[in-house]
């Protein structure tokens, strides 16, 4: 950590500073892009092998437990190109997947994407709250917490190892019965209104602000030894700015390669946590269609969480890469 | 060891015995129903209560212990297995079959982990053997990671040079000094990964993919016990706590034996 004393590293040709600032973040964009891109392919490819390898036939098991018509099962055939040599089918697969086709769900009899648009803002929108609430409660509860008592830090310490121990869905149970049902302060089945947005949201913040807290937390602690403390207060820095100004910023660097582990946490969590709290979402629809086997349901799913969660990656990539100087000179993201 | 490892220790030990034989810490029948007795509040009869069919909620619970462990060993195992096969392979197999494998590992980790257990359990079907393995899937490349990292680390350690030199074999010499000496930092993944591996697990049933009712297992009570959250507070209260507690427990032990791993490294 001795390198914080040679900081801020003057740049070889000043003037390109924010121009070459510019271009790094562009290349590791590319890079990290070019390599996404290989991976959601291979996922594309592991569906389709599923589709071929599950016990029956293709089209038996897209049409698993939903009665149709021969006609809707020609069509499929059809669709699919299943009477088609497997390349033809896979570059037919392909070709749908890539234009965004997922056809329709055979359950609710309606495309795909229909249902998914109609949903998918509820989740967003409770993954979003569910990331701002765990961002503010975890950076004020490790300000207060990073304590030189040590009484203060262990009993926090305990604390967080409890949250991080109860199951999300288990903590929206307990919040309903004594919130909704016993002092009546919220509504108990999904809603949309604002009010029916607070408890799965504090269910679902619960695990992931306790992590983030005893990370930043540890980042404080180790920060405040650092020399630039010393530095910082010798310039007569009061103790509230130096930690907001100084120490945060240095203790958030572990705290956001946490965030891409956050995200996806977080998108299969709001699956649970909209089944506690019966609220319309991605969740609600991704189990009724994996009940039913609803094929076309369950690999759009999949494959839209995936592409979500590889760009909030490659987001998190260029977070770091803006908070932390250091990493743009060793190049370790190229 | 400090009181907390004692305690989860213990705590862990009652589990494994209530999980290897329940009828000794319970007389009553989990399946036993009762319509004269639903819903009863805890009482010196029923401890914990009884649930919506009048069910003990402490046999269910103490019957329940079973199945979530289970599954959360069992995923943890397959992973184990898979993990250290496709490890082993990506580090001692050449450049090509290293690639193939981890750029493979990278394609499972870019789906979020519950959903790619449920699309497993789309595939398999409901039940605790599907649940098992969809769980399997989703830790496996975390454990496949640590141990090609660990394998690649021993393999250019002297003992294993010295092994080649007496002739040995590279399957002979994998087996017997390189694996060996990865046990430790692998088993402590596998101890704090059951403590996730069992929330998953009842999470998965809790939405009902994992054990089918009647069988009394955690997730599932909590599922049944949904639909009563206005009448009785009991049925959802106590399996979730055994689940908080048993997850507790296995992470007090697997951290402590991580640390001591750690430290003998060091």
């Amino acid at each position: 950590m001795a390198d914080v004393l040679k900081a801020p590293p003057a740049p070889a040709v000043e003037p390109g500073r924010a121009a070459g600032r510019r271009r790094g973040a562009a290349r590791l964009v590319l890079v990290r892009l070019a390599a996404s891109a290989a991976v959601l392919w291979g996922a594309v490819t592991v569906t389709f092998c599923l589709l071929r390898l599950m016990p029956g036939g293709t089209a038996d098991v897209l049409l698993a437990r939903s009665r149709v018509s021969p006609e809707i099962r020609a069509q499929i055939i059809a669709e699919y190109r299943l009477d088609d040599p497997l390349w033809v089918q896979y570059a037919a697969y392909l070709g749908r997947v890539v234009r965004g086709e997922f056809g329709d769900s055979y359950v609710l009899r309606r495309p795909v994407w229909d249902e998914i648009a109609a949903r998918l803002p509820h989740t967003l929108l409770l993954i979003l709250t569910t990331l701002l609430v765990t961002l503010v409660a975890s950076v004020l509860l490790a300000l207060v917490s990073a304590n030189r008592r040590r009484w203060v830090r262990s009993s926090f310490a305990a604390a967080e190892s409890l949250v991080v121990a109860l199951p999300p869905f288990w903590l929206g149970l307990l919040l309903l019965t004594l919130f909704s049902f016993t002092l009546h302060w919220f509504p108990a089945i999904g809603s949309s209104s604002p009010m029916g947005l607070v408890l799965p949201t504090i269910a679902l913040a619960a695990a992931p602000t306790a992590v983030v807290t005893g990370v930043l937390r540890q980042g404080i602690l180790q920060a405040l030894e650092e020399p630039f403390v010393v530095t910082a207060r010798s310039r007569g820095i009061g103790e509230p700015a130096l930690r907001v100004r100084h120490v945060l910023r240095h203790a958030m660097l572990p705290a956001a390669t946490l965030l891409g582990w956050i995200a996806g946490s977080l998108i299969g969590g709001a699956v649970i946590i909209e089944i506690v709290f019966s609220r319309q979402g991605i969740g609600r629809l991704m189990l009724f269609a994996v009940q039913n086997k609803d094929m076309p349901v369950v690999i759009a799913v999949v494959l839209l969480t995936a592409v979500v969660f590889v760009a909030i990656n490659i987001a998190v990539d260029v977070l770091i890469w803006l908070i932390d100087p250091r990493t743009r000179e060793t190049g370790r993201w190229a | 060891m400090t009181k907390s490892v004692w305690l989860g220790t213990a705590v862990l030990a009652l589990l494994v015995a209530m999980a290897a034989l329940p009828s000794l810490f319970t007389g009553a029948d989990p399946d036993a129903t009762d319509l004269n007795a639903t819903l009863r509040p805890p009482s010196a009869e029923h401890w914990l209560g009884t649930d919506q069919n009048g069910r003990d909620l402490y046999a269910r619970i103490v019957y329940g212990v079973r199945p979530s462990l289970l599954i959360g060993a069992g995923a943890v195992a397959l992973a184990l297995a898979g993990g250290v096969l496709i490890g082993v392979a990506a580090a001692q197999l050449g450049r090509v079959v290293d690639q193939v494998l981890s750029r493979s590992l990278d394609v499972v980790l870019s789906v979020p982990g519950l959903l790619l257990a449920f699309l497993v359990v789309a595939v398999l079907g409901p039940g605790a053997g599907p649940t098992c393995v969809g769980l399997a899937v989703v830790s496996l490349p975390v454990f496949a990671r640590v141990v090609r990292t660990e394998v690649i680390r021993i393999r250019v350690s002297q003992y294993v040079e010295a092994a080649h030199g007496f002739g040995l074999g590279r399957a002979q010499v994998v087996l017997r000094h390189v694996l060996p000496n990865a046990f430790g930092p692998v088993m402590a993944l596998a101890t704090v990964s059951l403590g996730a591996m069992i929330v998953a697990g009842s999470s998965l049933s809790f939405v009902g993919l994992g054990p089918q009712p009647p069988t009394a297992e955690w997730g599932a009570m909590l599922a049944e016990s949904r639909e009563f959250l206005a009448l009785a507070w009991w049925p959802a209260a106590f399996p979730g706590a055994a689940i908080t507690l048993a997850v507790l427990a296995v992470t007090v032990v697997g951290r402590h034996l991580q640390d001591r791993i750690e430290r003998r490294r060091a």
